[in-house]
């Protein structure tokens, strides 16, 4: 039978364990995850199965590091989202926190566009570090990636989001997040990409201000292609502020979408 | 005449434009996207855009925050 070991392809007898193929392998591995779940070493192996063999406290070199990432995938996703392109205008609290879980999923290419810089109190949701204080927001959220997981591709732009940009910066993007702070500009972004890119889904983010239940946050089909992540009008406003949860929420919500768009799944429902 | 608007059937005045609808509805124009018989229509358009019967309208309103 035919068994992916650290993705690479092997040849064993039938009923052979999982135990076996480590001490043929990996025999100092401590950690076997079998088809994205923890196994025993008594697990036996069937054809086609995908075994994974970690060294805890191991770092793997740059051949495996993408097998061992993605360990605790569900089988056949991150062969289905390598490959893709993924715009994020705007890095704050939404931006920054996608960005973070598309890298983990092992998103192939992020081009991130923001004209900001880190300060003290963007610490209270948006994904930075104390260290990176006064940093162009689009280049620390980089390094932050790169420490994540070094196979994504990141494009860093460092500048102010226009009409009369908006198409080269995001022309390769195949799925655009909406992460802005200010509504009008949420509003302009969309009506820009949409116009250049009809074709192509924009997730977008209103409504995640405050401490609000986390249940009234949404993903939803607004538009054809425009899917919106919140409870749709909780603004931030003197009196409610924006927090790390209900921020990180909506931002989950977003990823998620941008996630199963790439899969072929509708973001909002159950359908194909 | 009748729309579709947000999802729901609707009786407008005819011959309007979408701007005129979203004056009407009290709707600001830079703070929501509008979507006209499933394409968005940028706000420079919106004066320009008649509506007719049977069109389906859907109007989305942005809150800061992010």
């Amino acid at each position: 039978m035919q068994i992916k070991v650290n993705e690479r392809d092997y040849t064993f007898a039938d009923n052979t364990t999982a135990g076996a193929v480590k001490a043929r392998i990996k025999a100092d591995a401590d950690l076997l995850i079998i088809n994205g779940f923890p196994a025993s070493a008594e697990t036996l192996l069937s054809n086609g199965d995908r075994l994974i063999l970690i060294r805890r406290g191991e770092v793997p070199g740059a051949d495996e590091l993408d097998a061992l990432l993605t360990a605790r995938h569900t089988p056949g996703v991150h062969e289905a989202v390598k490959g893709s392109i993924i715009g994020i205008a705007g890095v704050g609290g939404l931006g920054s926190a996608i960005a973070i879980a598309l890298a983990r999923t092992g998103i192939g290419q992020l081009i991130i566009a923001d004209f900001d810089i880190v300060e003290p109190s963007n610490l209270n949701r948006q994904q930075f570090f104390i260290d990176q204080i006064g940093l162009p927001k689009v280049y620390a959220l980089r390094d932050t990636l790169a420490r994540i997981n070094p196979n994504v591709r990141v494009t860093a732009c460092h500048l102010r989001l226009t009409p009369a940009n908006i198409a080269e910066v995001f022309g390769h993007a195949q799925i655009l997040v909406e992460a802005f702070d200010q509504a009008q500009q949420k509003v302009m972004l969309i009506e820009t990409f949409a116009a250049g890119f009809p074709q192509r889904p924009i997730v977008t983010g209103s409504g995640m201000a405050g401490y609000g239940p986390a249940n009234t946050v949404l993903t939803q089909q607004v538009a054809n292609n425009l899917y919106l992540c919140g409870d749709g009008s909780t603004a931030a406003a003197p009196g409610t502020g924006l927090m790390a949860p209900r921020v990180g929420v909506a931002a989950h919500h977003q990823a998620n979408a941008v996630l199963r768009l790439l899969l072929g799944h509708n973001p909002a429902t159950e359908e194909a | 005449m009748e729309i579709i608007f947000n999802g729901k059937p609707r009786e407008i005045q005819t011959g309007i434009s979408i701007q005129e609808f979203l004056d009407q509805v009290q709707l600001d124009c830079l703070q929501v996207v509008v979507e006209h018989n499933r394409n968005i229509i940028p706000r420079q358009r919106l004066a320009e855009t008649f509506l007719k019967t049977g069109d389906t309208l859907e109007v989305i309103h942005f809150v800061g925050g992010g």
